[in-house]
């Protein structure tokens, strides 16, 4: 904004120039940089023990991801002539969050083709962040399960097991070479019924802590629904984020699953339903995504429905064992028009009604 | 302690930042030698000078009059030599005309006499309030002869005072309820008296419990068989003095969209009004000197100060010491709905609540950025609009489409850009869209 000398009169003119600018004048410490960095600092704890998990590689997946989204970012803004904006820490996060929803066993390749996807055409070919109505690093994801499904749907890794069979610590410098397949507990479950899920993950309560836990096969950083819940729980008490998406999310596939998810109806098993695949991680930390969730409360309800219903549809009837990501990414553009559906409450209409 | 009134949406904790001033008694500033007066003081067209140049005007003389239309007179705050009648530089309408007065240092200030205003009936007190050239000094500027003559068809019974002063920094009312409190109540009675009712509540931010204290005693020492006045303690959160807001937390109504207050049956005034009314009315004095609190790290030495109205800000400072290294904004009014200005030769008016001198660390310079849509603007903003919608459409040329988010409801309090993590200019944002949106 412009701004000019003060008065003529020398004791009182200031050396320097005033802002003048548009109230107010005060402004809140948050900022955007702020929030996202947050995030990020929620998304640590995940991904150290995803290395106890799964090994190092995680590690590196998650480092190349998040190099990737950043330079990617970085080109793009300068391609298209805008500001580079990657100490907001936008990119770092879709980069973190990218690799977590990436099978541990995969090609160190598969991020840089998902961030180039991800970053450029679902983020700044539609106009950077703030005009991406699609999550990025689910678009990312996406991305990679239709280019390489079978990586995509194969490179699983089992828990390392260091009090297991002699190759104790060693096992998480090795894990990428010598690393066990399997299979993801709903890719057993769709795949091989409950009595194959049992005999390979067990059942009762030490399934439950593991689970909870994270020692489990999975993406990247799914797996642990405590470290991610203490996370989120971390960003609704710093007021990032609210509870309204996770909880009717997480609710409502808990509910479906319960109702639907076993042999006969009200047989399904809710808490390993909330458990498995991504659903703690994609209701706290993707379907909260400020660009592509809803604003208003009653919307935010809405749309945590809308996905935790289409999540269990997909689990349960799709092609796929699981059925977040897209739930998410088809809600995603829903956002905005959930919002003019749901208005924030006006303080008072006008006397004669609205208009 | 009963549990504190608030209004129900929206609001914000800006830092309240007044403990620089409120502790400083009212210290009566020196008259300057020359006073530049707008005559353009109050919401409606501006005054028509009753002088011409060369006149000489004694204290208190009438120096400007609206002839038509809403307005009030204009008087002189001192005696002196009209000096000149010319267009100002004046800090929201760019320029306006203006009178300026070369000061008569020798002139003694006129003593104003006692009078007993319980026999003067309601009209007579209304015109008393009309001829002191009496507008709401909380900052709006709307003649207050006008608001205390509500139309027929909305009965007013409550009269709601505003000691709210939410705004960080500003003192002036605080102090004015500290020094001043039996005044403020007596011209509670007066307005009461006007409006023919007798129910007043006094709305004040529980952040000044002293102020809360020395008004309770004197509303407790007023009321009487005739009248009911209460002080009511408020949440401290801003914008509690917006004039919807205050009525909703105390008297639990909703004044509706584009209507006044009379159509709840409420009329509000300020407290620094009442003062004015009670001046206006007990003593025969017109309004031309205010109550102003100046703070901020950029000046040498703040104090809340009486003065003339139109003593230029150059003369403020100079009197308090002049200005600090690091100033960065001059802010006329609070720094949540406060002007910035560029030069100090701008003159207090009526409406003049507060001068700040802000420093860098003070303020938020941080450039602006593309919208996240957090929707944090959604949860701050006081009356449950879309201020994030607002901005986007705006930006994206489509101003004229934005009543639809109830752009004409937005009050520019600030609470939505405060919040944005964007730094979003979300008033100015709304600001634009008011000038190109049809009304619906």
């Amino acid at each position: 904004m412009s701004n000019q000398q003060a008065s003529d009169d020398q004791t009182t003119a200031p050396a320097g120039l005033w802002k003048v600018s548009i109230s107010p004048h005060l402004k809140s410490s948050e900022s955007v940089e702020k929030i996202m960095w947050t995030v990020v600092a929620c998304l640590v704890p995940p991904l150290i023990l995803s290395v106890f998990v799964f090994g190092i590689q995680t590690l590196l997946i998650t480092a190349v991801s998040v190099i990737s989204c950043v330079v990617v970012e970085a080109v793009s803004q300068k391609a298209l002539g805008r500001t580079v904006t990657i100490k907001d820490g936008s990119a770092v996060l879709t980069g973190m969050l990218l690799a977590f929803v990436i099978p541990p066993g995969v090609s160190p390749l598969l991020p840089i083709l998902a961030a180039v996807f991800a970053i450029y055409i679902g983020k700044h070919l539609l106009g950077g962040i703030g005009y991406n109505f699609f999550n990025p690093a689910l678009l990312g994801r996406a991305f990679l399960l239709a280019s390489f499904p079978v990586a995509m749907t194969s490179a699983w890794l089992s828990p390392i097991d260091i009090s297991g069979d002699g190759y104790g610590i060693f096992s998480y410098f090795s894990s990428s070479v010598d690393a066990v397949s399997t299979a993801t507990p709903l890719a057993v479950l769709k795949e091989h019924g409950m009595a194959a899920f049992i005999d390979k993950f067990g059942s009762g309560a030490s399934l439950y802590t593991h689970f909870f836990l994270g020692w489990r096969p999975g993406c990247i950083g799914e797996t642990s629904g405590f470290l991610l819940v203490l996370g989120g729980l971390y960003l609704i008490y710093r007021g990032y984020i609210t509870w309204h998406i996770p909880v009717s999310l997480l609710g409502t596939i808990a509910v479906l699953s319960w109702i639907f998810g076993g042999e006969n109806y009200f047989s399904g098993d809710p808490l390993l339903a909330v458990l498995s695949g991504g659903a703690v991680l994609g209701a706290f930390y993707m379907a909260t995504d400020y660009v592509t969730s809803p604003t208003t409360k009653t919307s935010k309800i809405v749309f945590g429905m809308c996905i935790g219903a289409l999540t269990v549809l997909i689990r349960l009837r799709g092609g796929y064992p699981e059925g977040i990501c897209y739930a998410i990414l088809l809600m995603n553009p829903l956002s905005t028009v959930l919002d003019s559906w749901f208005k924030p409450k006006r303080f008072a209409p006008p006397a004669g009604g609205v208009k | 302690m009963t549990s504190l009134l608030t209004f129900p949406i929206g609001g914000v904790h800006p830092p309240e930042r007044k403990t620089q001033t409120q502790g400083l008694a009212v210290e009566v500033m020196p008259v300057p030698d020359e006073l530049e007066i707008f005559l353009g003081q109050h919401i409606g067209a501006p005054c028509t000078p009753t002088v011409a140049k060369r006149d000489a005007v004694v204290e208190g003389a009438v120096i400007g009059e609206v002839k038509k239309g809403l307005g009030v007179p204009l008087h002189a705050p001192v005696a002196g030599k009209i000096k000149n009648l010319a267009m100002s530089a004046h800090p929201i309408r760019v320029t306006s005309p203006s009178i300026t007065i070369e000061v008569d240092k020798e002139a003694e200030p006129v003593q104003y006499q006692w009078v007993d205003w319980h026999n003067m009936s309601g009209p007579e007190l209304l015109g008393k309030i009309h001829d002191a050239g009496i507008v709401g000094i909380g900052g709006a500027g709307f003649p207050t002869h006008v608001k205390l003559s509500p139309p027929a068809n909305s009965p007013v019974d409550t009269l709601v005072l505003n000691g709210a002063e939410c705004e960080p920094y500003i003192t002036a009312d605080h102090r004015q309820m500290l020094e001043n409190s039996a005044e403020i109540v007596e011209g509670a009675k007066i307005i009461l008296k006007v409006l023919n009712i007798s129910k007043c509540h006094i709305g004040i931010e529980n952040n000044k419990p002293d102020a809360i204290r020395e008004m309770s005693q004197a509303a407790q020492d007023a009321s009487g068989a005739n009248c009911t006045i209460k002080i009511e303690p408020l949440q401290v959160k801003y914008p509690q003095g917006s004039e919807k807001q205050l009525i909703q937390a105390v008297t639990g109504r909703k004044v509706p969209a584009m209507a006044l207050p009379s159509a709840v049956g409420v009329v509000v005034q300020n407290v620094a009004t009442a003062k004015a009314i009670y001046d206006a009315v007990v003593y025969g004095k017109p309004l031309y000197e205010k109550i102003v609190t100046i703070a901020g790290k950029g000046i040498a030495r703040p104090a809340n100060l009486q003065v003339k109205i139109g003593t230029k800000i150059s003369d403020i400072v100079n009197y308090l010491g002049g200005l600090q290294p690091g100033l960065s904004k001059v802010i006329m009014g609070g720094p949540m709905m406060g002007f910035a200005i560029s030069n100090l030769d701008v003159p207090v008016t009526k409406t003049t609540s507060a001068v700040l001198f802000l420093t860098e660390d003070e303020i938020d310079t941080r450039p602006h950025s593309q919208c996240i849509r957090c929707g944090w603007c959604l949860d701050a903003c006081p009356m449950g609009l879309e201020p994030k919608e607002i901005g986007i459409y705006v930006e994206a040329k489509r101003a004229e489409d934005t009543a639809q988010f109830g752009v004409f409801d937005c009050f520019e309090c600030g609470s939505c850009a405060y919040v944005c993590p964007a730094k979003r200019p979300l008033v100015q944002f709304v600001r634009m869209a008011k000038m190109k949106a049809k009304r619906a």
